[in-house]
């Protein structure tokens, strides 16, 4: 049998993947977050290409259909001077019927310096990264976790808000389906959040409230907004709707995200949608476009957070190594 | 011959525990007295252990025909030999489906060179598709002990009524593996709190109790003998309480894993995937409650082996079942009587008289009965290591697990068909 090398699902001082965000410490994504900054700056450089981990091949293996995020860590990759190789669900040896862990093992052969995995499974990075011997970044897997999004979203917030302590996070729509209101929830609760959850009953289950310490659902949308400082909207997964029925009609009625019911949130809350969204489903495009929405930031931020992991997790620099966004500027 | 010496004897059948000698002269039990001396015979010093009727396992997959990959009734029983049962029921959800006469004629002949006595279930309905009913007496000739659909529920109300009333005619015991498969489509561990943080779809405690209920009611309404398989909820189990105090022929079994494990216990090791689900710390109290006052009437295996190449995959598409024949008594002796849950007498009782009881049979030690003996002891520390099994399949939770008490000498029908190496009681 093959032998399970390593196991570092565990806090370490230094983790050696990302597979969730719920092992984290306040103090670790206290770092990265701080590693992102820098990063963000660099998005605005004229000629964005570090030679940092040139040399250094990071693989993309996304076994489930993205766009946004693949695109986002393919081109923090090639901004850190790194090569990527690319595995898509459509195009991979997995139609013919190979094993995940045998598509991993032979991409593996081919001596990446890591791999970033998307997958429809729930635990599926967390399979591979007991079974690989390079670091493994959880690009979104199954309805588990999406730790990248959830680290995006942290330095929105903390940039827009000017802190991460003390804030009413209201997150709507089909929570039980989403990674990223879990990946949230972990991370905010880190430094002391307060979540109420709204949305259909039946993908707002009971069992969230476990989740993390001040976790509570609302029924009606205009409670669940009053007094609100960051509004995280969730995608309608639309593909999903059948499971349970719920009338797309009806979900506008309901919980359309309007500039009426935003309204009833603070004056100075933000809005978050990890997208893509869909104008006029979940949100109003008045709201998705208007002043308090985050979304476009949001992508570029993606992009930051996703040159700090990768550099952290792939070039082996030590935790306190010079920043290659500051060296590069100086 | 075989003497046995210096045991401890129980048997629940009569009541009798006792220090005393057992002689075995053939298949059978020849004697149970104090100081027999038999000079020919092979002496097995049993002191210190416990001297028990053969344990059966109500519930097990042995795989052959048609996935020997897994398990073949050679290595199954092996394995299950190793954990002291003599006797093992085999559920019909091979390849071919043992829903006809010939596939359980092949079923007892492969199994006429096996370790332990093999005594097969028959499918209750054709490819156990739960339409139409099975060659159930036909497979009663050549030698099923029941009928289940297990894998599955059996489908409807309707066809249960059927084959509870066909088989409270033939004299069978109907097993079923009570789910709702509407509402446990799609799930890959119990519903609850855990389930929602790994991301992973659950399968309610309802789903089990409400097909728990229908059957309780059709049994009523049939009179027929029904037995329920691997029960884990509180909710199926006050089902069966309640038709025991109306006086029905209902029976339960529950498994090592579900009194042993909790869903909090779920990582994404496809070793935690097993259908029922393990439940919740509630339902484990209730099961560990009805184990002690004998609402639950047999602890049975539900061994069900996996190649390592259907188990090594992602959590949501591995195949449902652990193995368990290894560790079945160790584990009922670590978790239930070490933790003086139950008396020693009840735990034998759990794994001879209780599936003896659901098969209408008898179990017992006593002069004429076969010679089917398990000698196990109590203290004897080991740990279980899946790489060692006997079965063809690794899929255990409880690999690397430390114990105390072990099967120490396995005998069926006369024969010593396991031995632990550097026995105490050899």
């Amino acid at each position: 049998m093959n032998e399970v090398r390593l196991s570092t699902t565990t806090v370490l001082q230094r983790p050696r993947h990302l597979l969730g965000i719920e092992p984290l410490t306040a103090e670790q994504i206290t770092f990265i977050l701080d590693q992102a900054k820098p990063f963000q700056e660099f998005q605005r450089h004229p000629l964005k290409k570090l030679a940092t981990l040139r040399g250094k091949t990071v693989a993309l293996a996304f076994f489930e259909p993205s766009t946004r995020t693949r695109i986002s860590f393919a081109t923090a990759a090639a901004r850190l001077g790194a090569d990527t190789m690319n595995l898509q669900a459509e195009s991979s040896s997995l139609k013919k019927g190979e094993s995940l862990i045998d598509t991993v093992w032979t991409l593996e052969a081919m001596r990446p310096d890591g791999i970033v995995i998307r997958h429809a499974s729930s635990g599926a990075p967390d399979f591979i990264a007991r079974r690989v011997d390079m670091p493994v970044v959880n690009a979104g897997d199954g309805t588990h976790e999406h730790p990248t999004q959830a680290l995006l979203d942290a330095l929105t917030i903390r940039d827009r808000k000017g802190r991460l302590g003390n804030l009413n996070v209201t997150i709507l729509g089909d929570i039980l389906h989403s990674r990223v209101a879990r990946s949230n929830i972990h991370l905010l609760s880190r430094f002391g959040a307060r979540f109420t959850l709204s949305g259909p009953a039946m993908w707002v289950p009971k069992e969230l409230e476990c989740l993390a310490p001040h976790v509570r659902r609302v029924s009606r949308i205009e409670e669940a907004l009053h007094g609100a400082d960051v509004v995280i909207v969730l995608r309608v997964q639309s593909e999903r709707i059948h499971e349970p029925p719920v009338s797309l009609d009806d979900y506008v009625l309901r919980y359309q995200l309007t500039p009426e019911r935003l309204g009833l949130a603070k004056p100075d809350a933000i809005v978050l949608h990890p997208g893509p969204i869909i104008r006029g489903l979940e949100i109003d495009p008045a709201v998705a476009d208007g002043p308090q929405s985050c979304i476009l930031e949001q992508v570029t931020n993606g992009l930051a957070v996703r040159m700090a992991l990768l550099f952290h997790l792939v070039s082996g620099a030590p935790p306190d190594a010079p920043h290659p966004a500051k060296e590069n500027a100086a | 011959m075989i003497l046995v010496k210096g045991g401890r004897v129980i048997d629940p059948a009569s009541g009798t525990d006792a220090v005393a000698d057992v002689l075995i002269d053939g298949d059978r039990i020849a004697r149970i007295g104090q100081a027999i001396s038999a000079p020919d015979a092979e002496i097995l010093n049993a002191a210190g252990a416990v001297v028990a009727p053969g344990f059966i396992d109500l519930h097990c997959h042995l795989r052959e025909p048609g996935q020997e990959i897994s398990e073949t009734i050679e290595s199954g029983t092996r394995a299950a030999a190793a954990g002291g049962f003599t006797a093992v029921c085999c559920m019909p959800n091979t390849q071919p489906v043992n829903d006809n006469a010939a596939v359980t004629r092949a079923i007892v002949e492969r199994s006429a060179s096996a370790h332990t006595r093999v005594w097969p279930i028959g499918a209750a309905s054709i490819g156990s598709k739960g339409e139409a009913l099975a060659e159930i007496a036909g497979m009663q000739d050549a030698g099923i002990v029941a009928v289940s659909d297990d894998g599955r529920p059996i489908a409807t109300a309707k066809l249960m009524r059927q084959v509870m009333d066909y088989c409270r005619s033939l004299g069978l015991p109907v097993i079923d593996h009570c789910e709702d498969p509407s509402l446990a489509a799609g799930g890959v561990m119990r519903e609850g709190p855990r389930s929602i943080r790994l991301g992973l779809k659950g399968i309610p405690a309802a789903s089990e109790s409400i097909c728990v209920g229908r059957d309780v009611e059709v049994a009523a309404l049939t009179g027929a003998r029904l037995h329920i398989a691997h029960l884990s909820t509180r909710a199926s189990l006050d089902h069966v309480r309640a038709a025991k105090a109306n006086g029905l022929a209902v029976t339960c079994e529950v498994t090592p894993h579900h009194f042993t494990l909790i869903d909090e216990d779920v990582v994404y090791d496809t070793s935690h995937k097993m259908n029922p689900p393990l439940g919740s710390r509630d339902d484990r109290a209730a099961l560990l409650d009805g184990i002690a006052d004998g609402s639950v009437d047999v602890i049975a295996t539900d061994h069900a082996p996996h190649h390592p190449a259907s188990k090594d995959v992602e959590f949501d598409r591995a195949p449902f079942g652990i193995t368990g024949f290894e560790t079945a008594m160790a584990l009922a002796l670590s978790e239930l009587l070490h933790t003086k849950r139950i008396s020693l007498a009840r735990l034998v009782e759990l794994f001879t008289t209780g599936p003896a009881r659901v098969l209408g049979i008898e179990r017992k030690l006593a002069a004429g009965s076969p010679a089917d003996v398990t000698i196990f002891s109590m203290d004897y520390k080991w740990t279980f290591g899946a790489s060692e099994s006997a079965s063809r399949s690794r899929n255990t939770p409880f690999d690397g697990r430390e114990f105390r008490g072990a099967p120490m000498v396995t005998i069926v029908a006369g024969r010593v068909v396991f031995r632990r190496a550097a026995t105490a009681a050899a």
